[in-house]
């Protein structure tokens, strides 16, 4: 199958790949997928005391394009607020990253990570969206 | 180390076709075109002796009389030939087939289409070395078992089964006995009469020769074995397979029997090393990867192995200057890990993250060397980037993780 050069990009250079400490109050972590299905994200959100995501990591055991996804959406919510992070669509990494219908699923894993980490993040701090 | 990209590894599913085969094929299409049928002029004899001369190439290489030799359009059609062909003959004997999960989908399709008609077929397990036990295979056996047809050697882990020992069980119960010998032939010694086979089927495309053209070996004496035909027309091949002879095909089939004949021994000792060398590499660099079927009864040139925490379909894009096939049949579009992998016990995780190497005659040692390289880094690097790896490095057994599948 052939890969978009921003999937094949985001392939060779990932970005952001690494951890941050689960316990820390600050961040927020989503791990998303299982195994079994060939894919499992793992996004994690560092949050300022303004509420503005700073920092984000990523690991991820799935395709190139799951690898992409992840990759790009930790670019993607670095410097937004929890509130703007949330807005963030499936759809707009799809477009980022021209990927295929069968590759639709892997972007839908990225923004569920998203949504995952930042539950997290709530959850710690006791804060009810 | 220069290597020219990509890199061919992929020797199980084809091979090219070796330049000597190529130049005996040539002077077939424009010189000597006639059709090896034709009895009325010298055309016709000139292709017809050249066919003689390929048929007696074919039987030399496994140990059999030209006779027995029925060119076909490859493997595929030599197992239907044989399954289907002694199913319809012996009929009246008895509708029980014997046969392995781990066969060919050539042979498995096949058995299912004869089950659909009414015949009945036992599909024996294999250990997790890709064997079959010899006791379940006699004990499988009934009175109305009319044929068992077992492997010689697995195309996707080089496993080989005991031939021998199937072709004496057969001969002492009467059975007839077909081996898809699609794989073995040309690499490693493979006589019919030492190992008592009554029909083997195999193809020019893996051992240097071109595509499209095969044969049914089918033994004539002790005992005589019938078949019906597949294909009706002109009565070819003695009435087995009727249909004008692919003459270019058989003579080059011919040309990379004799080849392979003439250095099988310094072909399969050169692949072998640098098989077990790659092997031996891949072990010691890399921790969580397990080499999947029997090391010690395989083809010489295959390696199939497995890396844990690593997904099939990325490694297999950081691979994609080597051709090579991958045990999860991402790449045919379906998420459904090798059918041959699960029957080894491989779970699905290790089968999607597994990859066959095929080495083959003109495959070079820089090139191993090359992908080893290749295969070691990215390993590590897709590693690197794996949550389940992290998870695995912190002492985390991944089975008690509650997963949230999507
Ligand atoms: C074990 C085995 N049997 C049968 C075949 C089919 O051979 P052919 O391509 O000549 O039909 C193959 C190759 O794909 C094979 O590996
Ligand atoms: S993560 Fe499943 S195909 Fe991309």
């Amino acid at each position: 199958m052939p890969y978009s050069d921003k999937v094949l990009d985001h392939y060779n250079n990932p970005r952001n790949v690494g951890s941050f400490d689960k316990s820390d109050t600050t961040v927020g972590t989503g791990i998303v997928g299982a195994p079994e299905c060939g894919d499992v994200m793992k996004l994690q959100l560092k949050i300022n005391a303004d509420g503005v995501i700073e920092d984000a990591k990523f690991k991820t055991f799935g395709c190139g394009s799951a690898i992409a996804s992840s990759s790009l959406a930790t670019e993607l919510v670095k410097g937004k607020t929890l509130e703007e992070a949330l807005q963030l669509q499936n759809t707009d990494i799809v477009e980022e990253l021209a990927l295929p219908p069968v590759k639709i699923h892997c972007s839908v894993l990225a923004e569920d990570a998203i949504k995952a980490a930042i539950a997290d993040y709530r959850q710690k701090n006791g804060i009810t969206a | 180390m220069s290597v020219t990209l990509p890199i061919y590894l992929d020797n199980n599913a084809t091979t090219r076709t070796d330049p000597r085969v190529v130049d005996a094929i040539i002077p077939f299409f424009s010189n000597v075109y006639g059709n090896s049928a034709s009895k009325s002029h010298p055309f016709g004899w000139a292709a017809e002796e050249a066919v003689d001369k390929a048929r007696a190439q074919v039987a030399s290489l496994i140990g059999a009389d030209p006779r027995e030799i029925v060119f076909t359009s490859g493997a595929t059609e030599s197992n239907n030939l044989a399954i289907k062909g002694i199913a319809e003959m012996y009929a009246e004997k008895g509708d029980h087939i014997i046969t392995v999960v781990t066969e060919h989908k050539a042979v498995l399709d096949t058995c299912k289409h004869l089950e659909s008609t009414g015949k009945s077929v036992t599909y024996l397990e294999v250990d997790d070395n890709g064997l079959i036990c010899l006791d379940e295979l006699k004990a499988a056996i009934t009175d109305k078992t009319i044929l068992i047809s077992v492997m010689a050697a697995n195309n996707e882990i080089g496993v080989l089964q005991p031939i021998a020992e199937i072709g004496a069980i057969c001969k002492e119960r009467g059975i007839i006995f077909h081996t898809d010998a699609t794989q073995i032939v040309g690499k490693i010694p493979f006589d019919v009469e030492a190992l008592g086979i009554d029909l083997a089927s195999f193809t020019a495309h893996k051992m240097y020769g071109p595509k499209g053209i095969g044969a049914l070996y089918v033994r004539r004496r002790s005992p005589r074995v019938r078949l019906s035909a597949q294909i009706d027309g002109g009565g070819h091949e003695r009435g087995f397979r009727s249909g004008t002879l692919n003459v270019t095909g058989i003579v080059g089939f011919g040309e990379a029997a004799a080849l392979c004949q003439a250095e099988m021994a310094s072909d399969a000792a050169r692949l072998q090393v640098l098989r077990d060398a790659m092997e031996a590499r891949l072990l010691q660099e890399i921790p969580e990867c397990q080499v999947n079927g029997s090391r010690e009864h395989r083809l010489p040139g295959l390696l199939n192995i497995s890396f844990g925490f690593v997904e099939g379909e990325s490694l297999l894009m950081g691979l994609c200057d080597v051709a090579l096939s991958s045990g999860s049949a991402c790449t045919s579009a379906s998420l459904e890990p090798s059918y041959v992998l699960k029957a080894l016990g491989v779970g699905d995780e290790l089968a999607h993250s597994s990859l066959r190497f095929g080495l083959g005659r003109f495959t070079q040692p820089e090139e191993v060397e090359w992908v080893t390289e290749k295969v070691i880094a990215e390993v590590a690097r897709l590693r690197e980037m794996s949550p389940l790896w992290e998870l695995h490095l912190e002492g985390v057994d991944l089975s008690t993780v509650q997963w949230q599948p999507h």
